[in-house]
């Protein structure tokens, strides 16, 4: 297991290897589909601070707020193939050096991972209460009107998030690495010649 | 017979339950895949983590998985009770259940982008009625698929011509597989898959979803179908795709197939793909309102 510290060096998030195991601690900020398309049109001005050497969780949390303030009740990642039109741009634009989600992402986000030195890192989805228990704090919340709980932008502290490496520096990507080797047990199963 | 704010609470607890806990057969089905996968593998440990989450979320009452998904509503009554009290009622019982955290306001108008907060709107939740012979028989049973795993739901129109699939077992055979396939680790693997075979284009994939609501341990009565999902389960897993994607022997739970007559024109083939945490629960309230709950 490596720890990771937010916000990380480049050095640091360069030595990381598809596979590894890393336990993440430091503050990061929540987005998904809305979030991602505001911080492509934009210049992110609530986000661009901590977004600088951290990472972006793709999660739409259950919240609730106890005496003025808000908890996570549940926050597993959510499917980061939806914002593969975005991502490249965010990591370059914002200094981001690490994408948490479920199931991986493209070409084009795994290219911008070597260009700029960020990893994707896999949580496993649906371990919506194992991860919200790593959510230490809650520092604040961004456009919570506008996109709604699961959309806003959440800025977290967390302390030993659980996550895998999907995809690194190296152009290596596990999810693309299955997808092959699935894709040719598919066609012995169909009786087709191997390619 | 069960009204009023009575009604309301018991949904809100059938609602709780369901949320906040996975089935027994799925639970015991996961514990043996994790046992099956390679010691020390990656996937042996996401599937043990998975089960450490649902002991937790279910001690702690929390959700499941934070995408507490599309609510389908399964219901069988008597005639003592009207429809429209039902509907009602579950109408009331979601607001209260959201803010109780045990549902995340999950709901969206399409034409603006606003979500309500309280997991109401137009054409939700989708509720399923039939009618039973028992005069004071209710029975609710709900079903919480998340976002993800809908995703990756398909349809398929057969003849398909890339996949080699004709109009028979074998083609929806290569449909099923070709769908386990494209989706990967994004539905949430290990999944769970509900197969539709004839119908309409809706009602193939209400068959499919339906499927969801069976036990996994269960066969199906049609002999060619318990064939066909014994075989597909076999056969998805050889697929090596693993819990979450990232490779290993488990790639479904199970494989769920059921028809419904086709059009002489039209062969579909629907695929409802659901992530391991299947969340469904059952309430059955007696003839003298007595309230009870399994999953």
């Amino acid at each position: 297991m490596i720890e990771l510290r937010l916000p990380a060096a480049e050095e640091m998030i360069r030595r990381l290897r598809v596979g590894e195991e890393v336990s993440i601690s430091g503050v990061m900020i929540t987005a998904r589909d809305a979030a991602h398309r505001y911080l492509t049109d934009t210049d992110g001005p609530e986000a661009r601070e901590v977004l600088r050497g951290s990472m972006i969780y793709h999660c739409g949390p259950v919240v609730v707020r106890e005496g003025g303030e808000w908890r996570f009740v549940a926050a597993g990642p959510t499917t980061s193939a939806r914002e593969e039109v975005y991502e490249a741009d965010i990591i370059a634009r914002y200094g981001v050096r690490g994408i948490i989600g479920k199931g991986g992402m493209g070409e084009k986000t795994l290219a911008a991972c070597r260009e700029h030195g960020c990893v994707y890192l896999d949580a496993i989805g649906g371990l919506a209460v194992v991860i919200a228990q790593s959510v230490r704090r809650i520092l604040d919340v961004h456009k919570l009107e506008e996109f709604g709980v699961p959309e806003a932008m959440w800025v977290i502290e967390v302390e030993n998030f659980p996550a895998t490496v999907g995809m690194d520096t190296y152009g290596r990507s596990i999810y693309k690495e299955i997808e092959q080797k699935s894709a040719a047990r598919l066609r012995e199963l169909f009786g087709q010649p191997a390619r | 017979m069960l009204e009023g704010n009575v009604l309301i609470e018991s949904l809100v607890e059938l609602i709780r339950r369901s949320s906040t806990s996975i089935p027994q057969d799925v639970q015991d089905v996961i514990a043996r895949a994790a046992d099956r996968e390679e010691p020390g593998s990656s996937a042996q440990s996401t599937l043990r983590l998975v089960l450490d989450n649902i002991r937790t979320a279910q001690s702690m009452s929390r959700p499941v998985c934070q995408d507490t998904g599309s609510l389908l509503f399964h219901i069988q009554r008597g005639r003592n009770y009207l429809q429209r009290t039902i509907e009602r009622a579950v109408n009331a019982a979601l607001p209260i259940a959201t803010e109780r955290a045990y549902l995340r306001p999950n709901t969206v108008d399409p034409l603006t982008g606003k979500n309500p907060n309280d997991n109401t709107g137009v054409g939700v939740p989708y509720m399923h009625f039939e009618e039973s012979d028992d005069d004071f028989l209710l029975e609710v049973a709900l079903l919480q698929k998340g976002g993800g795993s809908e995703n990756v739901s398909c349809q398929y129109s057969l003849p398909d011509a890339s996949l080699g699939a004709g109009r028979d077992l074998e083609g929806v055979r290569r449909c099923i597989l070709d769908g386990v396939h494209k989706a990967q680790g994004k539905g949430c693997a290990p999944g769970i898959v509900g197969v539709g075979i004839g119908g309409d284009r809706g009602t193939s994939f209400l068959v499919a979803k339906q499927q969801l609501l069976r036990r996994l341990d269960d066969r199906s009565p049609i002999g060619a179908l318990a064939q066909l999902e014994e075989r597909l389960m076999g056969e998805a897993n050889s697929l090596g795709i693993g819990p979450m994607g990232c490779g290993g022997r488990t790639t479904v739970l199970a494989v769920k197939a059921g028809i419904a007559y086709r059009l002489p024109a039209c062969y579909f083939v629907s695929m409802a793909y659901m992530c391991w945490a299947l969340r469904r629960h059952t309430m059955v309230v007696a003839a003298n309102g007595e309230v009870t709950y399994h999953d």
